[in-house]
């Protein structure tokens, strides 16, 4: 079975700051962790089915930190797809660049995701991915029951529980963190992630057109700004623990809540 | 012990250790008597080609860094704190003028304190300015393309014999600490005198002066750096240079008086044994092993991170002073005791080793200083962290 | 800052810090309340290739010797010393194989060990024995091919989860400690077993009981090194695993400084942080101090014994009284500065304090390391006058 595993490089929430209208993150960011469970299911199908699993990422040099955390839990092989042109590319973009580089890794079964990434918390780029490949999609999977040649079944989960859901391979999922607990790498899996090959794809290499993305994507950001603050709570004052509680009936009448 | 040094610094290690065992010894007593400054082991430092071991090869020096100034003041220091320490502030003072002077400004001073021709002294204190240096009230105002120098600088060591002097003035008595800028005066510059020399408890062999400045005027080439940068000066010879020295020679006052404790202790005979056979006494022994080994481990590891370039070594240096002379107070407290009456007496050398220690805790910025230092940087590492 | 590690060390190091944090850090409050043994944790670290970083390449492990076993330590301490020891505890009752076992005792054990599929013991010590180790009583008598052991090991690490165990007994009791012979013994061997499992004020992850021999019989190829070396055995162990001992006690108490820095900086009293005031300041930077010049000198240690040095008997001492002093100053003031809260389980900083006490006794007192040091530096002394 060959399985792709769809990895992104997030930054460190507290390196994130709002400036100029735009997200401004320092430090040298992290992988989204829920990727780190699409990571761990992969590798966990490959031991049980045999085969291969290969990472990809879209993104610059930065992003091999998550093509080599995959590479240190398991992963056979990495996949980053990059050029200037890409930079700016919106969820669409980036759906459709990496559905051309699973369409140049060729055979593949199944193509995991993390729920969603941290940063924009979207939660979209592994439905469109399935959409441009045609592949069946099951997203936020939690357990998959069965896998082999052909046929997945898994329980998606709902806000109420799950469903079972049975689809021919090959296919697209999400996982969400109950599916499993992804490990730690192991000191000789990381040595050797270090010096593992990346192997690093242009556009034209997957056969796309600069006009497909980056600047020339369908949506682009306005501007960012930074929630507002809280504000301060009320505090009520009173003598004795009754008048308190009588304080705070009133209270939660006047504000039509009883 | 095998403290992974390369072989020159195994060579100047030991030829230290030979002056200081040969040369030292032999007149400590009497230069902690009468005060007498160690010229003749500065310039036997010379001979053996130690006294520039820190300055760069073109300048006149072996270019072997702060670690070898560490070894051969620890060396000395195990003989004599005070021979050790006139030795070790020239490499201090020396330091601001390689790391800030210009190429004419090191070629001026550096070679001629290579070969010991002249030796070097550092001041930033005065009367009211110790721990916060910020005080500094001793001024250089501009005049033309000269400086006025005018002030009084307190408890400067090497004061009067040396011949290149780097001084923190004010240049801006309005903007204060924030004009402080480093200047180096030449001895013999009118108007630049001594105060009387300073009666001290210990480290008699080196000298502690007052330096007077009545209008002195000196050239604007003679300053160091750059106007307003005269704190940055200072503070990195003190992480550089001085706590390094400072550290040494307090490490080796530790370790001459653990020598003379162990030595003693093993021909001392009371209840028909030797007292190194007493419990209590081994206990107090290996106490101060154990503090003056950790001590050196880190005052070594200290030198090698300055030695390789590191920057940020500020916390490293503080802590690096105060566990070397809090160790050489106890171990010099210790040795005294275990010599007992005998350790009192000015015969042996150790009651001369206990009054050397005690400066150590003080100078250089005291222990209580350094411990603010150590946790300011401590808690400013914990708040990156955490951001 | 820089220690000078090499790659595969700083990554040993991030890598136990990283199962500190996500692995331990959970659990340490429930593992030091049951006193269950962490079986779990022990697989991660293997998982992860630590667990036998210490044991050569060729019998499974990573071969990062002395040194890879000290940053494991130190970094798990940090966390938990009472979970750091089944890794500590089973270094100790590994480095007696390592050390004296033949190829075919080395094929035997040390490959499960490196994989965590069994854990080591070691057990020297007897109710009579304990700083003074030839004080041991514990007989092995021959019987032809065969040894039959008898007596009773006190306060063994690992004893009850151990597969493999290196005990010291008597072969003559005549000729004494002379006689003194280290034996491989396996768990299950009829007439070995457990004495009462000891209840602990600290270090509660780790198991601690007594081993028991009532005619063991043991074949002669269960013999570790020669008959007459069982003390050598033991010393030689001891100056491995005193460092060990030295890192346990630093992990834990820059694990107490963490805490203390952090909590300085939130609590607030007079309106300003605690953390401003020069007494507090004073005593996080003794701590800070004292820490670090430990660490310098054991690390100094364990690259002089990773390069073979002999006679390290001295700094290995002073490496072990350093810490485990410095230990327990450290977490006794990290207490303080929490105050009242330091002293209510809901902080971790009480149990840090029950657990760095152990450090003090245990791998020879530290009055024991005091008289040792001494009398090497009147050897050396002695020495050189000669």
């Amino acid at each position: 079975m060959k399985i792709v595993v769809c990895v992104k490089r997030v930054p460190e929430i507290d390196q994130i700051k709002v400036a100029n209208d735009r997200i401004e993150a320092s430090g040298a960011g992290m992988t989204n962790p829920f990727d780190m469970y699409a990571i761990e299911e992969a590798i966990r199908i490959k031991e049980k089915t045999s085969g291969e699993v290969i990472a990809l990422t879209v993104g610059s040099e930065d992003s091999d930190l998550a093509l080599r955390e995959a590479l240190s839990i398991g992963v056979d092989s990495a996949v980053r797809v990059w050029q200037d042109d890409i930079k700016e590319s919106d969820i669409l973009a980036t759906a459709g660049i990496l559905s051309a580089a699973i369409e140049k890794i060729g055979d593949v079964d199944l193509a995991i995701f993390g729920k969603q990434a941290v940063d924009d918390d979207a939660s979209s780029v592994s439905g469109a991915v399935g959409g441009f490949l045609g592949f069946p999609q099951v997203l936020f999977v939690k357990k998959i029951r069965e896998i082999d040649e052909g046929k997945l079944v898994a329980e998606r989960a709902t806000e109420d529980g799950f469903d079972i859901v049975e689809t021919s391979l090959p296919a697209v999922i999400s996982v969400v963190k109950e599916i499993n607990e992804p490990r730690l790498p192991s000191l000789k899996g990381k040595m050797k992630a270090k010096k593992a090959p990346i192997e690093v794809l242009g556009l034209a290499d997957i056969g796309l057109e600069t006009t497909a993305v980056g600047a020339a994507s369908p949506s682009r950001q306005i501007k960012a700004e930074e929630p507002p603050p809280r504000p301060a709570g009320e505090i009520l004052q009173g003598s004795s623990p009754e008048e308190l509680a009588d304080a705070l009936i009133a209270k939660l009448k006047e504000e039509k809540l009883i | 012990m095998d403290y992974l040094l390369t072989e020159s610094q195994e060579q100047m290690r030991s030829t230290a250790h030979r002056i200081a065992e040969d040369n030292v010894k032999a007149v400590r007593a009497e230069y902690d008597e009468k005060g007498t400054f160690p010229w003749d082991i500065i310039r036997k430092l010379a001979e053996e080609e130690l006294y520039g071991s820190f300055i760069p090869r073109e300048y006149g020096g072996s270019g072997e860094g702060i670690f070898s100034v560490a070894l051969i003041t620890e060396q000395l220091a195990r003989a004599c704190g005070g021979v050790a320490l006139a030795y070790s502030v020239n490499a201090f003072a020396t330091t601001p003028i390689i790391l800030f002077g210009n190429e004419e400004q090191k070629r001026k001073y550096l070679p001629d304190i290579a070969s010991a021709n002249k030796i070097a002294a550092f001041s930033i204190t005065e009367k009211d300015a110790g721990s916060d240096a910020s005080a500094v009230k001793a001024t250089a105002i501009k005049d033309g393309d000269h400086y006025v120098l005018n002030g009084r600088k307190q408890w400067i060591i090497n004061a009067g014999e040396a011949d290149v002097y780097v001084v923190i003035f004010i240049v801006d008595p309005q903007r204060g600490a924030r004009s402080a800028t480093a200047f180096i005066v030449d001895k013999d510059t009118p108007g630049f005198t001594f105060g009387p020399k300073d009666n001290k408890m210990g480290i008699r062999a080196s000298t502690t002066r007052d330096l007077i400045f009545e209008n002195c005027r000196i050239h604007e080439n003679q300053m160091l750096g750059k106007v307003g940068q005269g704190f940055r000066v200072a503070m990195r010879s003190f992480d550089f240079a001085s706590r390094p020295g400072m550290s040494a020679q307090a490490l080796g006052i530790a370790q001459g008086a653990l020598d003379e404790a162990v030595a003693y202790s093993q021909q001392r005979v009371q209840f028909d044994k030797k007292i190194s056979s007493f419990q209590a006494i081994q206990v107090m022994l290996a106490d101060n092993a154990g503090r003056v080994e950790a001590a050196r481990l880190l005052l070594y590891h200290l030198c090698r991170l300055i030695d390789k370039g590191e920057q940020k070594v500020t916390k490293l240096a503080s802590m690096s002073k105060v566990l070397c002379s809090d160790a050489a107070m106890s171990a010099t407290t210790d040795a005294v005791q275990i010599f007992g009456g005998y350790g009192y007496m000015k015969e042996f050398p150790v009651e001369k080793m206990m009054r050397d220690a005690k400066i150590t805790q003080i100078y250089d910025g005291t222990n209580q200083i350094q411990r603010f230092v150590i946790a300011t940087e401590l808690t400013k590492e914990y708040a990156r962290k955490s951001s | 800052m820089d220690y000078f590690l090499t790659e595969t060390q700083q990554e040993i190091r991030d890598l136990a810090y990283r199962i500190a944090e996500e692995k331990i850090k959970p659990v340490r409050a429930e593992y030091d309340e049951k006193g269950t043994f962490p079986w779990d944790i022990a697989r991660v670290l293997s998982d992860s290739d630590l667990f036998g970083s210490y044991i050569p390449e060729e019998y499974g492990g990573l071969g990062e010797g002395l040194f890879s076993g000290i940053l494991v330590t130190e970094q798990l301490a940090r966390i938990c010393s009472g979970i750091a020891l089944v890794f500590e505890g089973t270094l100790l009752g590994t480095y007696p194989l390592i050390l004296f076992g033949n190829e075919e005792q080395k094929e035997k054990y040390l490959p499960r060990i490196a994989n965590a599929e069994i854990i080591s013991a070691f057990g020297m010590t007897e109710s009579g024995a304990g700083s003074d180790a030839t004080g041991i009583k514990s007989t092995a008598t021959k019987d032809g091919d065969h040894y039959i052991l008898n007596g009773t090991k006190q306060w063994i690490t690992n004893a009850v989860e151990a597969e493999v165990y290196t005990v010291v007994c008597l072969t003559d009791k005549e000729r004494g400690i002379r006689s003194a012979t280290a034996f491989i013994v396996e768990r299950g061997t009829p007439g070995f077993g457990f004495g009462k499992k000891e209840n602990k004020m600290g270090i509660r992850a780790s198991s601690t009981a007594e081993l028991v021999f009532e005619d063991c019989r043991v074949h002669k190829s269960a013999i570790l090194g020669k008959v007459g070396q069982g003390l050598r055995v033991a010393m030689d162990t001891f100056d491995m695993t005193r460092p060990v001992v030295a890192a346990q006690a630093i992990g834990l108490a820059q694990g107490a400084l963490d805490e203390a820095v952090t909590y300085s900086q939130q609590r607030v009293q007079f309106g300003s942080k605690i953390a401003s005031f020069q007494s507090i300041q004073t005593m996080l930077a003794d701590m800070a101090m004292k820490i670090e010049s430990s660490r310098l000198l054991l690390y100094h240690l364990c690259r002089l014994a990773d390069r073979g040095d002999k006679d390290l008997t001295k700094l290995s001492a002073i490496a072990k009284l350093i810490s485990s002093d410095m230990a327990m100053q450290v977490t006794v003031d990290a207490v303080q500065i929490f105050g009242g809260y330091g002293y209510m389980r809901d902080y971790p900083i009480e149990k840090m304090l029950r657990d760095a006490k152990i450090t003090q006794i245990y791998e020879g007192t530290n009055q024991i390391q005091r008289l040792i040091i001494a009398n090497e530096l009147i050897r050396e002394y002695n020495r050189s006058k000669r």
